[in-house]
């Protein structure tokens, strides 16, 4: 089974490489950006194909080593 | 004063740790490799050095902050023994949750390397006996990622029970401005535990031990080490 893991930043975390990268955007010309934040993907293969013990596997995952939760956030899409 | 350094895959500091260590307390470190299980019998001081363990991979110090050896550490600081982290091993303290908050990318974005001042907060830890309260040392830092954050609660917690370690500060003492070099709360270069037996730090003390390369600034923290146990 295929998921994928999205981590980003917390509300209220100052991002400084998205910071960079908004005004990277903004020095090209691409109009109408009003902020950037960066995250990670992770696209996972699991073994099994029961959705539910995906989630849960994921989520351990996340919890110990994939997110610092003190700063991250994450979501599984399975 | 019976030592250990924890070496990591991409650990670049531990012969820096191993020299300042042996200078302050008259007996090499033993190195022990990351997979260990184990801290060597009676040891009083675990060193986390610095470098880019596995790369910086994910995040600074996440992979390495839950290797093996990481339980005994734990388990060495929950007994109350000593453990130093400096640079990426503050980076791997905080990811191991030894201690809390977290070293984000620089503010400006740059890798800093340069010397750097910082003022001791205090010095009745095991760590800083040596120097004088409120002193300025003048040692040197070198990463991308020591942008240290934490929740308000915590850096109000951190301040409230005196658990930081060390602030930069320019030559005369000042806070604050040019003299914080990565946009760090508070200008927080390292901060204790609660019990205060472990300490984080960006800055290089095993760099400054002799006159020949710049300075000894940093030598009141392994001397004051030395004479903890």
């Amino acid at each position: 089974m295929k998921a994928r893991v999205v981590v980003t930043l917390k509300n209220g975390v100052l991002d400084p490489q998205g910071k960079a990268i908004e005004g990277a955007l903004k020095s090209l010309g691409v109009e109408g950006v009003a902020s950037v934040r960066q995250g990670k993907v992770f696209d996972v293969e699991l073994d099994g194909a029961d959705a539910n013990a995906a989630k849960a596997q994921l989520q351990a995952a996340c919890e110990k080593l994939l997110a610092n939760t003190v700063i991250e956030n994450y979501q599984i899409e399975v | 004063m019976k030592a250990a350094v924890v070496v990591f895959p991409g650990s670049n500091r531990e012969g820096d740790m191993a020299r300042a260590l042996t200078q302050a307390t008259g007996r090499q470190p033993s190195m022990l490799w990351h997979a260990n299980h184990e801290l060597p019998a009676g040891t009083d001081l675990v060193v986390l050095p610095g470098g880019f363990s596995y790369g910086d991979y994910l995040r600074c110090g996440a992979i390495a902050g839950r290797a093996a050896i990481m339980d005994a550490v734990r388990a060495h600081a929950a007994r109350g023994g000593l453990v130093l982290g400096v640079c990426n091993g503050f980076q791997i303290l905080c990811e191991s949750g030894l201690l809390p908050g977290v070293l984000m990318r620089n503010a400006n974005l740059r890798f800093v390397c340069r010397m750097q001042h910082l003022k001791v907060e205090r010095n009745d830890t095991a760590f800083t006996r040596h120097y004088a309260r409120g002193q300025t040392i003048e040692v040197c830092i070198a990463h991308g990622e020591g942008n240290y954050e934490a929740d308000d609660a915590t850096i109000e917690r951190l301040e409230g029970e005196g658990l930081v370690a060390f602030r930069y500060c320019d030559a005369e003492g000042r806070l604050g401005g040019e003299a914080n070099p990565n946009g760090s709360r508070n200008d927080i270069a390292g901060i204790y535990s609660d019990g205060r037996n472990v300490l984080g730090l960006m800055p290089h003390p095993e760099n400054l031990i002799d006159p020949l390369v710049g300075g000894i600034d940093g030598r009141g923290l392994f001397e004051s080490l030395a004479s903890a146990a």
